[in-house]
């Protein structure tokens, strides 16, 4: 049995060695002992019969090394050798290794933490049952351009009911806030609200319990029972994770039903739109909101299982035929309704994704920066170990071992590195996540997801990649052809010649890559300060803010919490430090309502003059340093009783008052029906304020109309506190004030203006993209100046004996400064010159992140171009610098 | 190398060295001169090509090999055929009659 055979050799060959080569060392010893006996039995003198015995062996090392070759397991004999003989040399060379190294590893930590997030949002599929075929859909307003809005409640029953192309739809809430009433008190928790075929439609079944009933779809929601699903996470923190939760009950919502729950979600279950909710409740507790009747309150996201077989453009013109039936139907409010539908992933991620892709493109050139920076170190290191191979050439070594040799060199460099870089991408990924503030990753569940095992796909990929450039780079360069002039190395003036082209190529392209990098982050940079000292319309420092709910059923009446609103302005407003206080329903970069405005005096817009709506009582945009333009503020007279007044800011005023004066023009909401219309009340126009952004720092333009507040009594209110001393500090005593006028006061999201703009959306991203970015940016910068440092210091090296004799003919010490940093301005020319162009392509890709910037911002490109100069310039003057000092008698003798 | 000395294919040198062997186990050098003799001096055994040979037969399972005492009282490593070995000697000079065969008739009929 020759394989069983062969078995126990590769057994013996690897655990036996030591054995084995004294065997065969005494073998042929002994060999050569019978051959030189046998010679001298032929008649020769012992002397010569050694001598003719040694050469007809011809070497007893080369004889082993045959036989060693014929072995079983040479193959892996060798490598063992080579991998042990790539760390020797690395460790002599510990600068070297250290720098290859430490470069690998950032770029690929970089490039890996930006995947494992790019990844989970845009490469996995949805963590739903064939999440292909979900859809999310949504109506449009014809006029604008197709972004789409919520749906009404009813108008998502003309869909549910009138569809050909779902096996099953859904509607949800965004993320809400409920008051939930639970052994130890009341608590706002968040919560989400969908229709009971919520998770059908998904396809996700709670891995305890039983999912919602299904009903008849009803415009009466009271009709659907009242129970609740908890998530994992809620499961384990209110109930302790225990199985018995099935059946208990707590009271939810404004009208404080008994709802039971009678399900919990899988762990892994996210639904981002929806926020990270703790409960998740169907429409029932919307049953007594007005909203819920109206086809012009779109507040509900739909999401879709199309049919198998049917595509997104046939269901596309499906629900867009519904939606033309609905504006011939009810054309108030309905006459431009369109609708759309988007791929649910594509509707979840596309705000995101060109940040993602933005950070991975960045991540990926820095990737690329330090494979050329490694690429040349190895370049460098080939070229001072010609000597080296020539002599092992020589000494008998294998063409294919020595490129091996070079292979598994490039692989132990790269396998560090990729450890090193796998590490310090887990830890980043940790440091990321940990960046983002809660609230804000609610709103992204996925970035939480656990790495996939694409990324260790990626991995291996970005290895791979690594792999082949490093380990072929050299060898390419190998100079096993050339024995004999790499023995005398003493050519190396003419040798180096082809290796400074390619050394200077891979400076071109890593100074490219790195301006592409620096723009990038400059223009984002510039954004991110454009945004952040972007109008607002108010002042943020010195300005408190919190949302407060009174949760006893006496203040549900109107003119109790109409006292509840002044006893809490009253209150406040004396406490010390206090200058100004005021309460609306939504408070600025919060959000605003909407409503559909006419003009009285005017034809007929029907109902679709969508504009902004807050209300705001007394003193609130004093409170706030709102900026009024012409009119005047709202007095206490502005009160139930007194004519309807409203307030306008300056983008309504020019978009309906173009041409006149608003003061003292009247206008009026719109009512449901159309008839109605004459019969509604007039609101006088008495102020004009500038813009507030109402929503986040990057909107532009919208109009908002503010008047007084008259809450509703389903919600809480916001209040706005003027202070005179840091807004910080006064917080608590704000909130114990206010628990002190009644027990049952609620207050969340206590915090400062400058805080709500720092942790804003659009800041935040602005601000991830631009540090991010511009992390990788300086990164680049280094790895760039290092490799540049690295191609001029060795051409300098290698020019060494003829800067010699220049100077020894009488050459200047400037002209010798001249000759290198000539060198080097030439090659930051070329670079520079291919980066600008690069950029200028590459930057026009980004121009939805940025804002207040165009992508070919001159400015920023100079800048960056004069940086990297001056930073190109400082890499080639230190070497620069060290051949001035070349002593002509000791360099005519280097080599 | 005279002419008639002809390089050994490793085929046919594996068939010389297990014929050589097919009498009595013996060392290397023994081999060598063994073949030396049996081809008429046509086939000279390098030692680099030889102890290769062995290592990888022995390796196959066909050779075994054992310390033992020379002629002159010298310790030698001594190689002889296993059963695998004699099962291998006979399919290849099976083998080898009859490409010679072939070869033969191939010649003649030119």
């Amino acid at each position: 049995m020759p394989s069983f055979s062969r078995a126990i050799s590769l057994w013996r060959n690897f655990f036996h060695r030591q054995q084995i080569e004294t065997e065969l060392d005494e073998e042929l010893r002994s060999h050569l002992e019978l051959l030189t006996e046998h010679k001298v039995k032929e008649g020769m003198d012992s002397q010569e019969a050694r001598r003719a015995a040694h050469i007809e062996l011809g070497g007893v090392e080369q004889v082993k090394e045959e036989v060693r070759a014929v072995r079983a397991g040479v193959w892996l004999d060798t490598l063992l050798q080579d991998i042990h003989f790539a760390f020797r040399m690395l460790r002599k060379k510990p600068g070297f290794t250290v720098v290859a190294v430490i470069t690998l590893a950032l770029g690929i930590a970089s490039t890996v933490a930006i995947f494992g997030f790019v990844d989970s949002a845009l490469i996995r599929p949805l963590p739903y049952h064939n999440s292909s075929h979900l859809v999310a859909v949504g109506e449009t307003d014809l006029r604008s351009s197709g972004k789409l809005v919520g749906y009404s409640y009813l108008n998502y029953l003309d869909v549910a009911r009138a569809n050909l192309s779902f096996a099953a739809s859904a509607a949800y809430h965004g993320p809400a806030t409920f008051a939930l009433t639970y052994a130890t008190g009341v608590h706002l928790v968040p919560a989400a609200v969908v229709t009971p075929s919520f998770f059908r439609t998904l396809g996700v079944t709670p891995i305890l319990g039983k999912d919602f009933d299904p009903v008849p779809l009803s415009e009466d929601l009271q009709t659907i029972p009242a129970t609740i699903i908890l998530s994992y996470a809620a499961w384990q923190n209110w109930f302790a994770g225990r199985p018995d939760v099935l059946g208990k009950t707590v009271t939810f919502g404004v009208k404080r039903e008994l709802y039971s729950v009678i399900g919990v979600l899988p762990r892994s279950f996210e639904f981002a739109p929806a926020g990270t909710p703790d409960f998740w409740t169907t429409l029932r507790p919307y049953a007594p909101s007005a909203c819920y009747k109206s086809r012009g309150c779109e507040t509900l996201g739909v999401v879709a299982r199309l049919k198998d077989g049917v595509t997104l453009p046939q269901a596309l013109s499906d629900v867009q035929a519904i939606a033309a039936q609905e504006s011939r139907l009810y054309p108030d409010p309905d006459k431009y309704r369109g609708a759309s539908i988007l791929p649910l992933g594509q509707f979840i991620f596309g705000d995101i994704e060109p940040i993602l892709l933005a950070l991975l493109g960045a991540a990926a050139l820095l990737l690329l920066i330090s494979y050329v920076n490694v690429a040349t170190l190895l370049l460098v290191r080939s070229q001072n170990r010609r000597h080296e191979f020539s002599v092992r050439r020589i000494l008998g070594a294998g063409r294919a071992r020595l490129t091996q040799q070079f292979v598994i060199e490039g692989f132990v460099v790269v396998a560090l590195s990729t450890a090193l870089g796998f590490a310090i991408a887990i830890l980043a990924r940790g440091l990321l996540l940990k960046l983002i503030p809660a609230d804000m990753l609610d709103s992204m569940p996925y970035l939480r997801t656990e790495w996939h095992w694409h990324v260790a796909a990626f991995v291996a990929a970005l290895v791979l990649i690594a792999l082949i450039l490093f380990a072929v780079t050299p060898a390419l360069q190998l100079p096993l052809a050339g024995l004999r002039a790499g023995l005398a190395s003493g050519a190396t003036a003419s040798t180096g010649t082809a290796w400074r082209s390619l050394g200077a190529q891979l400076v071109v392209i890593e100074l490219a890559t790195t301006m592409v990098l620096l723009t990038g982050a400059g223009l984002l940079g510039k954004s991110l300060y454009k945004l952040l000292h972007v109008d607002i319309g108010f002042t943020p420092s010195h300005l408190a803010t919190l949302w407060m709910a009174a949760r006893d059923l006496k203040y549900l009446q109107n003119d109790q919490d109409l006292a509840l609103q002044r006893e809490v302005v009253t209150r406040l407003q004396n406490l010390p430090g206090v200058r100004g206080v005021g309460v609306a329903n939504d408070l600025p970069l919060g959000g605003d309502g909407g409503t559909q405005i006419g003009f009285v005096g005017r034809p007929a817009l029907g109902f679709n003059n969508e504009v902004g709506h807050v209300q705001v009582g007394v003193g609130y945009l004093p409170a706030l340093k709102a900026r009024l333009l012409a009119g005047r503020d709202f007095n206490e007279n502005d009160n139930m009783q007194a004519p309807l007044v409203a307030i306008i800011n300056q983008t309504l005023a020019r978009r309906y008052f173009a041409n006149e004066n608003p003061i003292g023009k009247q206008i009026f909401y719109h009512a449901h029906d159309i008839s109605l219309e004459a019969s509604q009340p007039p609101i006088q126009i008495v102020g004009v304020i500038a813009d507030i952004k109402q929503n986040s720092l990057d909107e532009s333009g919208r109009a908002d109309l503010y008047t007084p507040f008259v809450q509703s009594p389903d919600s809480g209110f916001a209040v706005a506190v003027r202070t005179s001393q840091d807004a910080a500090s006064v917080l608590p005593l704000l909130v114990s004030t206010l628990q002190k006028i009644d027990s049952t006061i609620v207050v969340v999201d206590a915090t400062t203006m400058p805080e709500i703009i720092e942790h804003s959306w659009a800041a935040y991203m602005h601000r991830a993209s631009a540090w991010l970015t511009g992390g990788f940016a300086a990164l680049a910068l280094l790895l760039s100046a290092v490799g540049q440092y690295g191609v001029i210091a060795y051409s300098v090296s290698r020019r060494t004996r003829e800067i010699g004799v220049r100077m020894a003919l009488g050459a200047q010490r400037k002209e010798v400064l001249r000759l290198v940093l000539g060198e080097g301005a030439r090659l930051g020319l070329i670079g520079l010159s291919i980066g600008v162009v690069a950029s200028l392509v590459a930057t026009r890709w980004m121009s939805s992140l940025l804002f207040g910037v165009e992508p070919a911002d001159p400015l920023t490109f100079v800048t960056v171009a004069a940086l990297l100069s001056l930073i190109a310039l400082l890499a080639c003057y230190i070497p620069a610098r060290r051949a001035t000092r070349v002593d002509p008698i000791v360099a005519l003798r280097y080599e | 190398m005279s002419p008639e000395q002809t390089n050994l294919l490793q085929g046919t040198l594996d068939l010389v060295i297990l014929k050589a062997l097919a009498l009595e186990e013996m060392h290397g050098l023994g081999i060598s001169r063994r073949i030396e003799q049996i081809t008429k001096g046509t086939f000279q055994v390098k030692p680099g090509s030889l102890f290769p040979a062995l290592h990888r037969m022995e390796e196959a399972g066909w050779l075994s090999s054992a310390w033992g005492e020379s002629e002159n009282n010298r310790r030698a490593k001594y190689y002889k055929l296993t059963k695998a070995g004699r099962q291998q000697l006979g399919a290849e000079t099976k083998r080898w009659g009859r490409i010679s065969l072939a070869i033969a008739r191939a010649l003649e009929t030119s």
